[in-house]
């Protein structure tokens, strides 16, 4: 049943950090290769090496422009992937039972052997961070690399998701957020983590930690004295030779 | 949002179908034999032939049974339960009435209830978005009701019944329209909640994740129809509702005119439903600056 687990015994998640992004699209490509050779069928892409290139993708990157009342405006590097929410309405619209939020660690995945496309769960995401593939006529969604972070196969420093393993400015952080305790929990409790579109009640697990406050001049420095004491020699007699002219 | 032809045919023509069926299950009109063969063979190739539509813009349709499991949680499989049970429902009395002279009347009741229930689910899975904040809203389900209801008086030949309909129709149309134009601002979502960053200034879009395009693009940020919103608005209204109550109200109660009246009325409802669908936009365009 598409029902929500009425609680989670833990609720895994990512908080990214925007003031760390630096918009490279590592963790949209790491994430393209991991998920496309692992759990479910491959993320297809069309027309590759044609005019009109693209394909799935579970994460994607945007880049914003933001302009506060005063002072310089600055860009930001927005990554954006399945936040997992407490209140998925993607589960629930389910007509078939393929989309599903686990219980025991809150990550919400699809049943791709129970899905028939109908893209109504993509539909109800405010966030986007649900594709139908082209190829495979199936929903694609983030599972937290579920297939990785209990993989026992793996390297301990392996076990999290592949976007957050490759991201080279350790701007993804992943852990258990539904324990106030954790790494992640007080990074979002120092930062001021906040959610996506509060106002469309899905209560996302995922965090995002807005860019710091910037360094302000507090108050106008006086210009240091000149160090120079003017030409001499040859320059001090053409100086003068061409003040006379 | 894109408006699909498989789902506009599946929604205008199941509507329609079902509201037919309504009033065949009312026993309206009294129809028995022949005629009643007639007017329940439309109604089917009307009801099935919509349902069957729909599965033309699944993935994966080998799926498509599974779609009855998850009644208790999901709208539209609930549509799919309710549309079955109606279908069945139906059937008996239709049987009774086509070949042995008459069905029990408590049978055509609970049809009828059924097949404006498959209708309000239909609606259901478009009013129970958020993300869609012009079809979340209350008069969503009236209209799909006052569609199928009116459009089936027509096909009935209940002229008194259209012409009422019709009107209660055009109004809630009208009234849809304006309290939609208002629901994306009412949401409150704005790319400044959708990224967070709205505590420090305005957000811009500055650049795109990709330089081409992709599924969340194609199905959820269509714009074409907002542009021709106001005309297909007119349309759709004359075509749907004014021509017909004309019809039913000067011309005489015979096949040509109600045949006139229920084409010109389908074509209506497609133009409004293509723009019921197009209009429509989703939150998620937010994040691409559309």
């Amino acid at each position: 049943m598409t029902a929500l687990p009425t609680k989670t015994d833990r609720k895994l998640g990512l908080v990214i950090d925007l003031d760390t992004c630096v918009g490279c699209h590592a963790c949209v490509i790491n994430c393209k290769e991991w998920n496309t050779s692992n759990y479910g069928v491959p993320l297809s892409d069309s027309d590759a090496y044609g005019a009109a290139p693209e394909g799935t993708f579970l994460n994607r990157v945007h880049s914003y422009e933001v302009t506060p009342e005063a002072g310089p405006a600055q860009a930001v590097h927005f990554p954006k992937s399945c936040l997992h929410c407490d209140d998925a309405p993607c589960v629930t619209v389910c007509p078939t039972g393929a989309s599903y939020k686990r219980g025991e660690d809150g990550i919400v995945l699809v049943d791709e052997s129970a899905c028939m496309g109908c893209g109504l769960c993509a539909w109800a995401c405010p966030y986007g961070a649900r594709e139908l593939d082209a190829l495979a006529g199936v929903m694609k969604k983030c599972t937290l690399c579920v297939d990785r972070i209990y993989n026992q196969n793996l390297p301990e420093e392996d076990r999290e998701p592949a976007c957050v393993r490759t991201c080279p400015a350790g701007a993804r952080h992943f852990g258990d957020l539904g324990d106030p305790e954790s790494d992640v929990s007080r990074l979002v409790a120092a930062r001021g983590g906040v959610d996506l579109m509060p106002e469309m009640g899905t209560r996302p697990v995922n965090k995002y930690l807005p860019p710091r406050v910037k360094d302000r001049m507090t108050q106008e420095a006086e210009p240091l004295p000149s160090r120079t004491d003017g030409p001499s020699g040859f320059l001090k007699w053409l100086d003068s030779a061409l003040e006379a002219l | 949002m894109h408006p699909a032809p498989s789902v506009i045919v599946f929604t205008a023509l199941s509507g329609l179908g079902f509201g037919l069926l309504t009033w065949l299950g009312l026993g309206q009109p009294d129809v028995l034999g022949w005629a009643a063969f007639g007017m329940y063979f439309l109604a089917y190739a009307l009801a099935v032939g919509g349902l069957l539509a729909s599965a033309f813009h699944l993935g994966n349709p080998k799926n498509a049974p599974r779609a009855f499991s998850q009644w208790r949680t999901s709208w539209l499989s609930r549509e799919a339960v309710i549309s079955v049970a109606a279908l069945l429902t139906v059937a008996p009395f239709a049987f009774g009435r086509i070949f042995l002279g008459g069905a029990p009347g408590w049978l055509g009741l609970l049809g009828a209830v059924l097949c404006l229930a498959t209708v309000f689910s239909t609606s259901m899975i478009y009013t129970q978005l958020k993300t869609v904040p012009r079809w979340s809203q209350p008069l969503t389900p009236v209209l799909f009701v006052a569609y199928a209801l009116a459009g089936g008086a027509l096909l009935a030949g209940q002229s008194t019944a259209a012409g009422v309909l019709l009107v209660l129709l055009g109004g809630t149309q009208l009234a849809a329209w304006h309290i939609g134009d208002g629901r994306f601002a009412a949401s409150g979502a704005t790319l400044e909640t959708a990224t967070g960053l709205g505590a420090i200034g305005r957000v811009r879009l500055l650049e795109p994740p990709h330089s081409g395009g992709n599924y969340l693009l194609r199905e959820m940020a269509f714009d074409v129809g907002r542009k021709h919103a106001a005309k297909l608005r007119v349309v759709g209204l004359v075509l749907a509702v004014v021509l017909p109550l004309l019809i039913v109200l000067l011309a005489p109660n015979n096949l040509v005119a109600i045949g006139l009246a229920v084409l010109l009325h389908l074509t209506g409802v497609f133009a409004a439903r293509w723009l019921f669908f197009a209009e429509a936009q989703h939150v998620v365009s937010l994040y691409y600056g559309k």
